[in-house]
């Protein structure tokens, strides 16, 4: 067990801000089209991290035209090249899965100081 | 020699050149030494004994440790043969290392003793199908039919019928894994996708048989 912990904290990123469920950030990925790579951005609110260890996931969540979009990245992945984090949200759970089934003005997510 | 003994330390998952996550179970390979050669001559094939996990030699009975002391071996409590090719290359009484065994992107075999599941139906066991749970059947995950009412031969049951019983431990062997990642300095050896048996159970890894010259 200890070998596998070690051999996983080798590939964990230490570059990358704290968030929590609830808070507004914006993740830079890069993308590979062909031979080029570019960044690209996914701005929303942090839904849910699960998982441990290399194996971290968090599903970010935004409504864009009308249509909500949820991606999760996984947390460690070379891929994810920076994660800003742009709002601190208050709530009072971990998984925000409710923030579904709202939308317009009830979807906000208070600021926490 | 392409072949080592290890023991299963357990699975993660590492990123490759793309980013990509790849599942990957992680063995520790100990050096192994090298006991005897098995030769033509004396045995009727080639091979070569390699042994793992040093013991002390009052652990061993009288015939074994002799013939350790003989060779100046220290007594192993697991020893294994390898009949691969580059076998007799190995200097008896020579340690055999990792990552003189592989490197990565070789593809190997891996066996081990399955983790035993105990008594199990036919549906763990054998991987049946089973019946509706509901809509009043009462044909659940049950065996089913052993067999056909033959002319003459009826009234029994073939020899092979699948049935419930023990299932698991016994001697598996997964085909075509790929190493990943070959860690000198710690002595494991990482290798994509899943492995038989329990964490801390013993593996042999080879050189795979289909890529082999002449395997089959």
């Amino acid at each position: 067990m200890d070998l596998i912990r070690l051999i996983e904290e080798e590939q964990m990123r230490r570059d990358l801000p704290e968030f929590r469920p609830g808070d507004t950030v914006r993740v830079h990925l890069r993308v590979r089209e062909g031979n080029r790579e570019r960044i690209q951005q996914f701005e929303g609110i942090v839904l849910r991290k699960r998982g441990e260890g290399l194996s971290k996931t968090f599903t970010v969540r935004r409504v864009s035209y009308g249509v909500g979009v949820e991606r999760t990245f996984p947390l460690h992945s070379p891929l994810v090249e920076r994660i800003e984090v742009l709002r601190r949200g208050k709530v009072r759970r971990a998984r925000l899965y409710y923030l579904r089934n709202l939308k317009g003005k009830a979807a906000r997510i208070k600021e926490r100081r | 020699m392409k072949g080592i003994i290890g023991t299963k330390v357990g699975m993660t998952q590492v990123f490759d050149d793309e980013g990509r996550a790849v599942p990957v179970t992680v063995i520790h390979a100990e050096p192994n030494v090298v006991v005897r050669h098995r030769t033509l001559e004396k045995d009727g094939y080639e091979a070569v004994q390699l042994g793992v996990g040093f013991i002390k030699p009052h652990k061993v009975k009288k015939p074994q440790r002799v013939d350790f002391e003989k060779r100046g071996i220290r007594p192993v409590r697991y020893l294994r043969e390898f009949r691969l090719p580059g076998a007799l290359d190995l200097p008896v009484g020579s340690e055999h290392r990792v990552e003189a065994a592989f490197q990565a992107g070789d593809v190997v075999d891996v066996t081990g003793i399955s983790k035993g599941k105990g008594f199990a139906g036919v549906i763990k066991r054998w991987g049946f199908r089973r019946g509706p749970m509901s809509h009043g059947s009462k044909y659940h995950r049950r065996v089913g039919s052993l067999g056909p009412r033959m002319s003459g031969g009826g009234g029994r049951v073939r020899p092979g019928r699948k049935m419930p019983g023990r299932a698991g431990h016994r001697r598996v062997t997964v085909l075509n894994l790929k190493v990943v990642r070959v860690d000198a300095d710690r002595n494991l050896l990482l290798v994509k996708g899943a492995v038989p048996g329990p964490k801390g159970g013993l593996v042999l890894v080879r050189q795979a048989v289909r890529q082999r010259e002449g395997g089959q």
